[in-house]
């Protein structure tokens, strides 16, 4: 319960401090930009005639993989830079606290985000009659998948004082996660590779597991596996902040 | 209430902090000199649980740091070096966090902001963001979150540094009327600061204690008598030789 107490109040620091700063505002401006763009322009959302949520939901994870490291790239990185993290860390909370904290806040300000695309599902039950049941599973699995990427950029950004760096490092570690099982990079292997290596790669992948979820068929093992993600790389946060050797 | 026995802190090759002994009872203020680069801040992060010893313990309150952390934590109030702080927070945000995380509530946590913006005459800046507040009220700022929950054990790392001729008496002055029923320990590199507040002084010269006294009593084993003649002759003949890393 005290644990609890503590995790939140350093979750509720870290959730203002994003809207503190205009890094709320750049972020949510450019995740409706992006999606809405892509949705609309690139895959033509209109003219296809359909009426489900499918072509939104597919650019979902590239817009994560250029949003999410900006938006976590601060977590801790800038708590190093600046030396608060000595402050934090000095104060009756254990690091774990502190890492789950900060990691809801980063999950929840992304969530948000993916929130203020509610106008898209409004207008698709205006032009037609979707299936909300498939739509809201696409959402949940979206929300989980932006999780894994909150928890690999909060990995990255333990491991430097530099905000660049903590971007580009969870950058090139979600883009590998997210092509690994990509079909257009997974067709390459299958041409030389067995088929049980495709297989075992691509389900390290944040994209398949997508996929089911956003088809609306929720599988336990795509829930549990967003869930191993994100429980591996706060693990490994801690281990990184447990054994730096300053701030 | 605080003991540190035989602390040793070794980054990589580096033995930063090579045994150190002291004790402070409660109505002591501890002085803690020496030149830069002997391990002062390093051991105040020991004793804080910031950074963990590589040999040896710090107890404070009957509690060992290793073990108790969070217990430890608790009693301590910690002004770190530089005095960081959140810089896209107003003062009263960011005392309002640390009352927060140390598990006030309600009108326990708004009398003790307020308690503090009062002792660091804080009242003018209170609605300020601490980015945009000189240096030396950045320091007050973070002096006041260092006594906000009123704590037995203070621990302040060059605490006037930086402030003018007139907060430093100021601070001086809190430091003296709040020793009574704490245990304190400052570190500093002004002299006449350990006559003005400190009851027992050590000399910290590459990671060592080489002298541990009353005020009157190293002054009385200095060749001149004064308390810098004796400093320079401990720490300048033992990094005589070549310490080129200070640089
Ligand atoms: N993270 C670190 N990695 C490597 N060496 C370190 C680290 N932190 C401190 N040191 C070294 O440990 C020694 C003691 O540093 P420390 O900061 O404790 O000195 P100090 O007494 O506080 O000095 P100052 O008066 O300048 O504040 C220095 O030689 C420093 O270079
Ligand atoms: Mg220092």
């Amino acid at each position: 319960m005290e644990g609890f107490q503590n995790s939140l109040s350093v979750f509720k620091r870290e959730l203002k401090s994003y809207f503190e700063s205009p890094v709320a505002y750049v972020f949510m401006v450019g995740f409706l930009l992006l999606s809405g763009f892509m949705t609309f322009s690139v895959t033509r959302f209109f003219e296809r005639q359909a009426a489900d949520l499918q072509p939104f939901f597919f650019w979902h994870p590239w817009v994560y993989l250029l949003l999410v490291p900006a938006a976590t790239m601060g977590l801790w990185a800038e708590e190093r830079r600046t030396g608060t993290i000595e402050l934090l860390l000095t104060m009756p909370v254990t690091l774990m606290q502190a890492v789950l904290g900060k990691f809801f806040a980063a999950w929840l300000f992304i969530t948000l985000g993916v929130a203020l695309t509610f106008p898209i599902v409004i207008t698709t039950c205006y032009l037609g009659n979707p299936d909300l049941g498939v739509i809201l599973c696409g959402y949940i699995g979206s929300i989980l998948m932006a999780g894994a990427y909150v928890a690999v950029g909060m990995l990255a950004s333990a491991m430097t004082r530099s905000q660049v760096i903590a971007f580009v490092v969870s950058l090139l570690i979600c883009l590998l996660l997210l092509l690994a099982g990509w079909p257009p990079v997974t067709s390459l292997f299958t041409q030389w590779a067995p088929a049980w290596f495709v297989e075992a790669v691509a389900a390290f992948s944040f994209s398949p597991h997508f996929e089911s979820l956003q088809r609306g068929v929720i599988d336990l093992r795509d829930i549990a596996y967003y869930i191993s993600v994100m429980a591996f790389m706060i693990a490994g946060t801690h281990v990184v902040l447990e054994n730096r050797s300053a701030a | 209430m605080l003991e540190v026995r035989d602390l040793v802190k070794r980054f990589g090759p580096i033995e930063a902090v090579k045994g150190v002994s002291f004790s402070v009872g409660m109505g002591e203020v501890l002085g803690f000199l020496g030149p830069n680069g002997a391990g002062k801040t390093t051991t105040m992060r020991m004793i804080t649980g910031f950074l963990p010893p590589s040999s040896g313990a710090a107890l404070v309150g009957g509690h060992d740091v290793a073990r108790e952390p969070v217990a430890v934590k608790r009693l301590i109030g910690y002004l770190p070096e530089n005095a960081p702080a959140y810089h896209s927070m107003t003062v009263t945000g960011f005392l309002q966090f640390i009352a927060d995380v140390r598990g006030l509530r309600g009108k326990a946590k708004a009398s003790a902001v307020d308690i503090a913006i009062q002792k660091c005459r804080l009242e003018t800046v209170r609605q300020q963001t601490i980015g945009t507040l000189s240096k030396g009220y950045r320091q007050r700022t973070c002096f006041a979150q260092a006594i906000l929950h009123n704590p037995q054990v203070l621990i302040m790392d060059e605490p006037t540094d930086g402030l003018d001729p007139n907060q430093k008496h100021t601070v001086r002055q809190m430091i003296k009327d709040m020793s009574a029923e704490k245990a304190i320990i400052v570190s500093t590199h002004i002299l006449e600061e350990v006559d003005a507040i400190c009851t027992r002084a050590i000399i910290i010269s590459q990671g060592k204690i080489v002298a541990n006294g009353k005020p009157a009593e190293l002054r009385a084993s200095s060749p001149t008598g004064r308390l810098e003649d004796l400093f320079r002759k401990l720490t300048l003949v033992e990094s005589g030789d070549a310490r080129t890393k200070e640089g």
